[in-house]
């Protein structure tokens, strides 16, 4: 008789005075939420498990005895909840203040400098100084991987990373350890994350409250880069940012910034604006035309795609077995960098040794992917610095640039021309359909009468569909995060796997939840950009990577046809087993 | 009313401990096998008649926890027995573990026929793995003898019992941290609720009981509810273990009937004895760190659940430290703040921030460096931390606090002034130690 909740039976209670009525299970916070009332959070974060260890979402109910913590109490029928006492105001700010005791304090040189939670806090609370001795001791900073930088001396211990890194992803990287005075969030046995087996995926950094975990800051390297006149600066664009840059500068999820993006980069200085969605739209090509080839050559089946950085280093080191199963195509920003220091280079007459390629991503993962020895394609590292979308609001910010006033500008060629099969490579199961509209097209030379593969849509874990491929069945299966991969990649071990494709991101809802996005990405925020990213494509005059006129003349001009020596040279790689943790 | 009343603790040092022969000779298992004639429903309603009160510190009435697991309908269920005794001057599971196993061990078996239950865990402390040795011998005898494992004296009920070795942390007496210890991971309290009736040792109904309480079952069974709650008071059923240690004449594990008074736990020639040394009682600390303290005004008060709770007091683990005079109680609670530092779990914010400052300003009024403001912060943060803590840890570890700056105010003033009555504290620099 385990006490379960009846979401169809609505319970009422009083909330401060006001009657709530909300369905069975409610937490005090949510049913709070829908009064009107907001209750301060901090190891609170929606989209995770509850751990209820800040207490600083203290309530009242009455008839109990101590204080409640509302993120984990369900509001039962006939209760009565006060928010807002003189003793649950203490109560907060004691809590509060004892977090600061223990904090650094250093706002003005802190990463999350004006959107820290803890900060927020401080400042509802009216917290003008702090009663308590400080208890603080300082730690070394740790950045020594090419992504992520740790900084626990700013920890407030709310458990939010270990939750994503144990339970989102189960790469269990890191977890709590030690207990009393040195509690805290730790790697096994206190190594580097790059001695552990961190994937780089950065979805710690994405719920965590503070600045005790941010992305490796390579602003200065760019800027010095764009101040450098010897050098050709381009820059590329992942499908992900346009649908979040926007949030950086206060505009609501979802707002559709391409234009305006190109324009401030433009203004940044960047010598050539280019899309990552070119890319895209060529790993479809090669992609498609090497998962028919191992269809009908009876290849490794199901093929596995390989354009998230984070879920590769997860196979890698999880799955090593399994590596056969991996497309060979690279992610499109490395092979946009091995293009724009070949193709580019020749077309544009600049050699390759002038030209810096940025990338503009929503991920952490992918600052490690462009340090690989294997991405040297064009003799030099290919893609010199990656940028998240947070890192490029930083530089609009720091230029001056007043992103509102920004008129909508143009991508440049030939880079700049793309489909909407490209953009939607930004969400989770954009791969597969993208690959699908083309793949329809090559098997059977007609084009698709419907574009959209609605059941590959969407925020789910895990989801799967059969379609039909000139009378063959074709079994698919997509997983955004890697404890959904996990499954897939239990099913291909344990032969239970009926899938011929498998397009895998290693974020929650594929790159628009990637680490390096704005900060304050919740399931609903994902649910605004992945509308975006569909309204793009909806709205493209191009819908089917193929179709794309660049990529053509690319073939055309250099690369020969898909999977052409020339492509496999640039285009193509392997991965192999890491063991580092 | 005698003020010795031998229930549990009768056969302690009398018989051997592992000897399954001299235990039933001592009366030994006529209870379980009177609990198999009853059902179970008949067994819980008389450790509900008993008043039987958890004595492994919160006092909660055994007959309610067994009848809230009875009522669940998943199986299989578990009995944890709480052997972890971690509260500093408790003394009184070791001694019933040392000297009696079979009596918990019985104990344990009824709860397993109530429940239905296959196994059984008891949490022993890390620090006792010398009793260890002595509780297996007397597991691998009882079944030997057909009282635990397959087929228990042919009833077609079988039972075992399995002992794991505490991880050295107080925190792990916590059911909760104690279920997630014993399942191998970190000994940290879980979220409640679930309750652990609900979802407990391996996401299994689970009842805990301390090792005491188990060893209180048989007696019940055997003497039925009522009889067993008249020897103590109407709230307060049978007898209690309390451990004396301090500045007393008699130190050890006493057996006393609840409704003596706290005067004759400390001054009987038979219990404590009156203090040693020649000094004067100057507070007594009960029911272990996480008690509160009394002063001698107290003496008369009853020792039994209720009566303690409305004097601000509690019975709690049984502890019973009595300080004399020469004892500074700033300097006391400093000890008993940075026993909670050092025990805390750390995840939760009022106890792992909130007892190192407890412990500063503890320490600006021992140097004489203290304000008004910081008493006033003192007791802010000790109500905070007592409302708003995770665990019980954090809850109960500014009580002691609490209730010093109820009784000797007076002493918390005259640090302010630099001064300390029991000349502890400021002493240290003037005579060059
Ligand atoms: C921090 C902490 C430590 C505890 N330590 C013990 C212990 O060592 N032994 C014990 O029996 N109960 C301990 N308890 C109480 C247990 O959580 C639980 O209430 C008890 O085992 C229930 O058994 P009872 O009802 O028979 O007393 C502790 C509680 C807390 C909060
Ligand atoms: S983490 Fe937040 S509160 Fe702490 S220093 Fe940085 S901005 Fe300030
Ligand atoms: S980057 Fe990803 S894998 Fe690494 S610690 Fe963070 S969540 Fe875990
Ligand atoms: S690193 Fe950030 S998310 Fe992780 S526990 Fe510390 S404050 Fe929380
Ligand atoms: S009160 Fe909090 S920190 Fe202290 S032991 Fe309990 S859970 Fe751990
Ligand atoms: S938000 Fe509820 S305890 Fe942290």
């Amino acid at each position: 008789m385990h006490h379960t909740f009846d979401p169809n039976k609505t319970i009422t209670a009083t909330i401060d005075g006001l009657t709530v009525s909300v369905p069975e299970g409610t937490t005090i916070l949510e049913a709070a939420k829908k009064a009107g009332i907001i209750i301060p959070t901090l190891c609170h974060h929606p989209d995770l498990g509850v751990r209820a260890v800040c207490r600083i979402c203290l309530v009242a109910v009455k008839g109990q005895r101590r204080f409640k913590t509302s993120c984990n109490t369900v509001l039962c029928d006939g209760d009565v909840v006060n928010t807002n006492t003189p003793e649950i105001r203490e109560a907060r700010k004691t809590v509060l203040e004892l977090i600061l005791s223990n904090h650094p304090q250093d706002c003005l040189k802190c990463e999350r400098n004006g959107n820290c939670e803890l900060q927020d806090l401080a400042k509802q609370y009216n917290v003008l100084e702090i009663p308590f001795a400080s208890t603080h001791q300082a730690l070394p900073i740790e950045e020594d991987n090419p992504a992520i930088v740790r900084d626990m001396s700013k920890c407030i211990k709310c458990g939010r990373c270990v939750e994503s890194c144990q339970v989102v992803q189960e790469v269990a990287a890191i977890n709590t350890s030690c207990r009393s005075t040195k509690y805290g969030v730790t790697t096994a046995f206190n190594k580097p994350l790059s001695a552990s087996t961190c994937v780089y995926c950065g979805q710690c950094i994405a719920v965590c409250p503070v600045g005790a975990l941010y992305e490796k800051d390579d602003t200065e390297k760019v800027w010095t880069a764009l101040s450098n006149p010897d050098m050709h600066v381009v820059v590329q664009t992942a499908p992900a940012v346009r649908v979040a840059l926007g949030e950086e500068f206060g505009l609501a999820p979802g707002s559709i910034e391409t234009g305006k993006m190109v324009a401030a980069l433009r203004r940044l200085g960047f010598d050539k604006i280019f899309d990552t969605n070119f890319t895209a739209d060529l790993t479809i090509v090669e992609e498609g035309n090497e998962l028919l080839d191992r269809i009908e050559n009876g290849g490794k089946l199901p093929v596995l795609t390989s354009c998230s950085p984070g879920w590769i280093n997860y196979i890698e080191q999880f799955y090593p077995e399994l590596i056969p199963h991996v497309s060979s195509c690279k992610s499109p920003q490395q092979m946009f960098g091995a293009l724009a220091k070949t193709y580019y280079a020749k077309k544009s007459g600049i050699p390759a040794e002038k030209i810096y390629v940025v990338s503009l991503m929503p991920c952490t993962a992918k600052k490690y992917e462009c340090t690989r020895p294997e991405m040297r394609s064009s003799g030099y590292q290919d893609v010199d610095t990656v940028l998240t979308t947070r890192e490029l609001g930083k530089m609009i910010k720091l230029a001056g640039i007043n992103y509102e006033k920004l008129e909508n500008e143009d991508y440049d060629a030939p880079f700049g021309i793309s489909t909407g099969a490209a953009v939607i490579f930004g969400a989770s199961g954009g791969v597969m359909e993208a690959a699908l509209r083309t793949a329809h097209e090559l098997v059977t030379g007609e084009s698709l009468a419907n574009l959209d593969f609605i059941p590959v849509r969407g925020l789910e874990g895990i989801k799967e569909a059969e379609v039909e491929l000139a009378g063959k069945k074709l079994k698919i299966a997509v997983a955004s995060s890697l404890s959904k991969a996990k499954v897939l990649m239990e099913m291909i071990k344990n032969g239970t796997c009926c899938y011929h494709f498998i397009e895998i991101m290693a974020c929650p809802g594929g790159c628009i939840g990637g680490g390096g996005q704005p900060f304050g990405t919740t399931s609903e925020v994902l649910q605004k950009r992945l509308a975006a990213v569909y309204e793009i494509d909806k709205n493209s005059e191009l819908r089917m990577s193929h179709k794309n006129p660049a990529i053509n003349t690319l073939y055309e001009e250099f690369l020969g046809k898909p999977l052409s020596h020339k492509a496999h040279e640039l285009l193509h790689t392997s991965y192999q087993q890491q063991d580092r943790g | 009313m005698s003020k010795i009343v031998k229930l549990i603790s009768a056969n302690c040092g009398k018989i051997r401990p592992d000897s399954v022969e001299d235990y039933l000779n001592s009366g030994g298992y006529a209870a379980l096998k009177k609990a198999f004639t009853m059902e179970p429903l008949q067994i819980i309603e008389e450790v509900k008649k008993a008043k039987l009160l958890g004595r492994g510190g919160a006092a909660y009435p055994a007959g309610s926890k067994w009848e809230q697991l009875y009522e669940i309908e998943e199986f299989p269920k578990y009995i944890v027995c709480n052997a972890d005794e971690g509260e500093p001057g408790t003394f009184k599971d070791k001694l019933l573990m040392e000297q009696d196993p079979l009596r918990v061990i019985e104990g344990m078996t009824i709860a397993g026929y109530v429940f239905n239950s296959h196994d059984g865990y008891i949490y022993i402390r890390g620090e006792y793995r010398g009793l260890q040795k002595i509780f297996q011998a007397a597991i691998d005898n009882a079944k030997k003898e057909g009282f635990l494992g397959e087929n228990i004296l042919n009833t077609g009920f079988s039972y075992n019992i399995h002992i794991m070795t505490g991880a050295g942390a107080y925190v792990c007496g916590e059911n909760s941290a104690l279920l997630n210890s014993i399942e191998g991971k970190a000994g940290r309290p879980r979220i409640k609720p679930p309750h652990l009736a609900e979802v407990g040792l391996f996401l299994m109904p689970t009842l805990v009981n301390n090792v005491e309480s188990f060893a209180n079952i048989p007696t019940i069974v055997n003497e039925g509810g009522e009889k067993y709650l008249s020897y103590g008071t109407a709230d307060s059923g049978g007898t209690k273990l309390i451990c004396l240690s301090g500045h007393i004449k008699n130190r050890g594990v006493f057996e006393v009937p609840f409704g003596v008074t706290l005067r004759d736990i400390i001054d009987d020639p038979e219990l404590g004895g009156g203090m040693a040394g020649g000094r004067k009682l100057k507070f007594f600390h009960l029911g272990g760190q996480s008690g509160p303290c009394g002063s001698p005004e107290q003496l008369d008060t009853v020792y039994c659940c209720r009566a303690m709770r409305n004097a601000g007091l509690s019975v709690g683990s049984g502890a019973v430290v009595v300080l004399d005079e020469s004892v500074c109680v700033i300097d006391y609670l400093k000890k008993v703040t940075e026993f909670f530092i050092h025990e805390s779990c750390g995840k939760c914010v009022p106890c792992r921030e909130g007892n190192k400052q407890l412990y500063l300003i503890l320490d600006k009024l021992s140097k004489g460096e203290a304000t008004e403001n910081d008493l006033a912060l003192m007791k802010r943060l000790s109500r905070v931390m007592a409302k708003s803590s995770f665990c019980g840890l954090g809850q109960a570890a500014s009580t002691a606090l609490d209730s010093c700056l109820k009784h000797f105010s007076s002493e918390f003033e005259a640090h302010l002034n630099k001064q300390c009555p029991a000349g502890v504290c400021f002493t240290k620099k003037e005579s060059g130690e």
